[in-house]
């Protein structure tokens, strides 16, 4: 009974998580424009969602601008993480508290201070894409610095002692012995930032050039009277980002337990 | 210049001070002046004296409360079950409820919205019940994760101490499990209460009307009224700030926001 009452309600939420996007899913196969009336089966939302410039454009660079921004991020959170476990206390101390902002902090609030700075203070144009830049690669570098420090933290500091005294320059020991070891957070770290990107609407708004947009911008724009074609076309990008997803969760998933098996049969060894 | 660890954190410590330090200074400075750059109490007397701004803060309060308590109770039994009996050797499974995260949430926003328009018609009629069920839609799985991963971290031990010692199932869990499982409570919780209290785009979406405090930025942003949008948005930091001291200071809640546990 109990066991019964527990998988009715795990199903109810799945439910709840997932009938919105499962039922747009069936109705971005069909012609029809709106949820409830019953078409025929058709996939012309998914040929203008691939064949319409504008909605490419804004696909293709909202990609870019994610990878772009986390490959930045990644590597100014890294490196500053790894500095700032080797700084004295107080430097460190500052560090991690300023990395804190943009973590606790409301994007709104966030974004917004970004664009008060460099557009209206210092009169940096939104078109030159810098401010757009800025506010994503500062929205997630402080999560790429929080998933590397507890690896840096993890390391025995013997390893990089005993390559120094191998004969190892500092750069080569730091090259050949401190980051391989830390590889797994600076990977969490940059899919981190690349879905922080992603989802951001508010950084977006407030520093974006007007012609640009981001998925999130572009859709939350549709959604107040954008032609029919468009919004439909919308169904089917939320269909394919949802199949994305599923696909690299379980990559993910069936990865991380190989990774884990293998450690396992190593110790056993 | 000799290569040393150390001064690997300059260009991050650069960036912070430029990027996150410097633009909250501005905004200081653009909340206490006015458009010839006098210093003014202006936008922060007319911020606590305008009747329609402080109905906001409330309302905005009133969502952020009802929504946190909404996800709660959602969430806790759905981290629970998966964390204990038979699920909790099944890890894979607790993917399956935060995947939701890693979609577009304007995408999964829209959904709901044409889901909702079906079942209630006009989405304006309700504006309080469908401002609660999509931002409990939108920020659900953030309160699910931290919750799950502290009480997988209980030692099952613990439980079993518990019954033998004479506690029934009902008493182990409310002063064993229950208390161990706060911080994880407490992380979830700052994570889903200052997003209701400031994210206007899920309402906006839902049935264009932004009438909560982030919105008010907004508003300020697109009439290019620098001054008062920076005193809203220093209201806010301020709200956001009294709620990290008083909440629990401890990783999970940094983790949980990209679900970087997984």
């Amino acid at each position: 009974m109990k066991k019964t009452l527990r998988s009715v309600f795990l199903c109810l939420m799945l439910l709840f998580l997932y009938l919105p996007i499962l039922i747009l899913a069936v109705y971005s196969f069909t012609d029809s424009t709106n949820i409830g009336a019953i078409h025929g089966f058709s996939l012309h939302n998914y040929v203008t969602l691939f064949t319409t410039p504008e909605l490419l454009g804004m696909i293709f660079g909202t990609l870019l601008l994610a990878f772009g921004s986390a490959a930045i991020a990644t590597f100014l959170g890294t490196i500053g993480a790894i500095g700032a476990f080797y700084s004295k206390e107080k430097t460190s101390r500052m560090i991690s508290a300023l990395n804190e902002v943009p973590v606790v902090n409301a994007d709104v609030v966030t974004g917004f201070s970004i664009c008060i700075l460099l557009v209206v203070a210092m009169h940096i144009s939104k078109d030159t894409y810098v401010p757009l830049v800025i506010g994503h690669v500062t929205l997630s570098a402080p999560f790429v610095y929080l998933s590397v420090m507890p690896k840096i933290k993890q390391m025995d500091p013997a390893l990089y002692e005993a390559a120094l005294d191998l004969g190892a320059s500092p750069r080569t020991a730091m090259n050949k012995v401190v980051i391989p070891q830390i590889v797994p957070g600076i990977v969490s770290g940059f899919g981190l930032a690349v879905t922080l990107s992603l989802d951001d609407y508010f950084i977006a708004t407030y520093t974006k050039p007007a012609t640009f947009d981001t998925i999130s911008t572009y859709v939350v724009n549709a959604t107040k009277g954008a032609q029919t074609t468009i919004k439909t076309a919308l169904w089917a990008l939320s269909t394919v980002i949802f199949l994305v997803v599923i696909v690299v969760v379980a990559f993910m998933n069936l990865n991380g337990k190989k990774q884990k098996g293998e450690v396992r049969e190593k110790a056993q060894v | 210049m000799k290569f040393a660890r150390k001064n690997l954190c300059i260009p991050y410590a650069v960036w912070l001070i430029l990027f996150v330090a410097l633009p909250l200074v501005v905004l200081f400075y653009y909340a206490f002046t006015d458009g010839t750059g006098q210093f003014t109490i202006f936008n922060l007397t007319g911020f606590f004296t305008d009747p329609n701004a402080l109905g906001t803060l409330v309302y905005s309060f009133a969502i952020a409360i009802v929504t946190t308590a909404v996800c709660l109770l959602l969430a806790y039994p759905t981290a629970y079950i998966l964390a204990t009996g038979r699920l909790r050797e099944k890890q894979g499974v607790i993917l399956i409820f935060v995947m939701p995260m890693w979609i577009n949430f304007s995408l999964r926003i829209t959904a709901l919205k044409e889901l909702l328009d079906v079942i209630e018609g006009n989405l304006a009629m309700y504006p309080f019940l469908n401002s609660v069920i999509g931002m409990t839609y939108d920020f659900l799985p953030f309160m699910i994760l931290p919750i799950y991963t502290t009480i997988m971290r209980l030692d099952p031990a613990y439980i079993e101490a518990a019954n033998d010692l004479g506690a029934d199932n009902r008493e182990a869990f409310l002063k064993v499990t229950l208390p161990l499982s706060m911080p994880g409570v407490m992380s979830g919780i700052s994570m889903v209460f200052l997003p209701a209290m400031t994210n206007y785009v899920v309402l906006d979406m839902l049935y264009n009307s932004t009438y909560i405090m982030g919105s008010l930025i907004g508003s300020y942003f697109s009439a290019y009224n620098w001054h008062g949008g920076s005193m809203i948005a220093l209201i806010l930091l301020g709200i956001i700030c009294l709620f990290t001291l008083l909440g629990s200071d401890d990783e999970e809640s940094t983790n949980a926001r990209g679900g970087a546990l997984l």
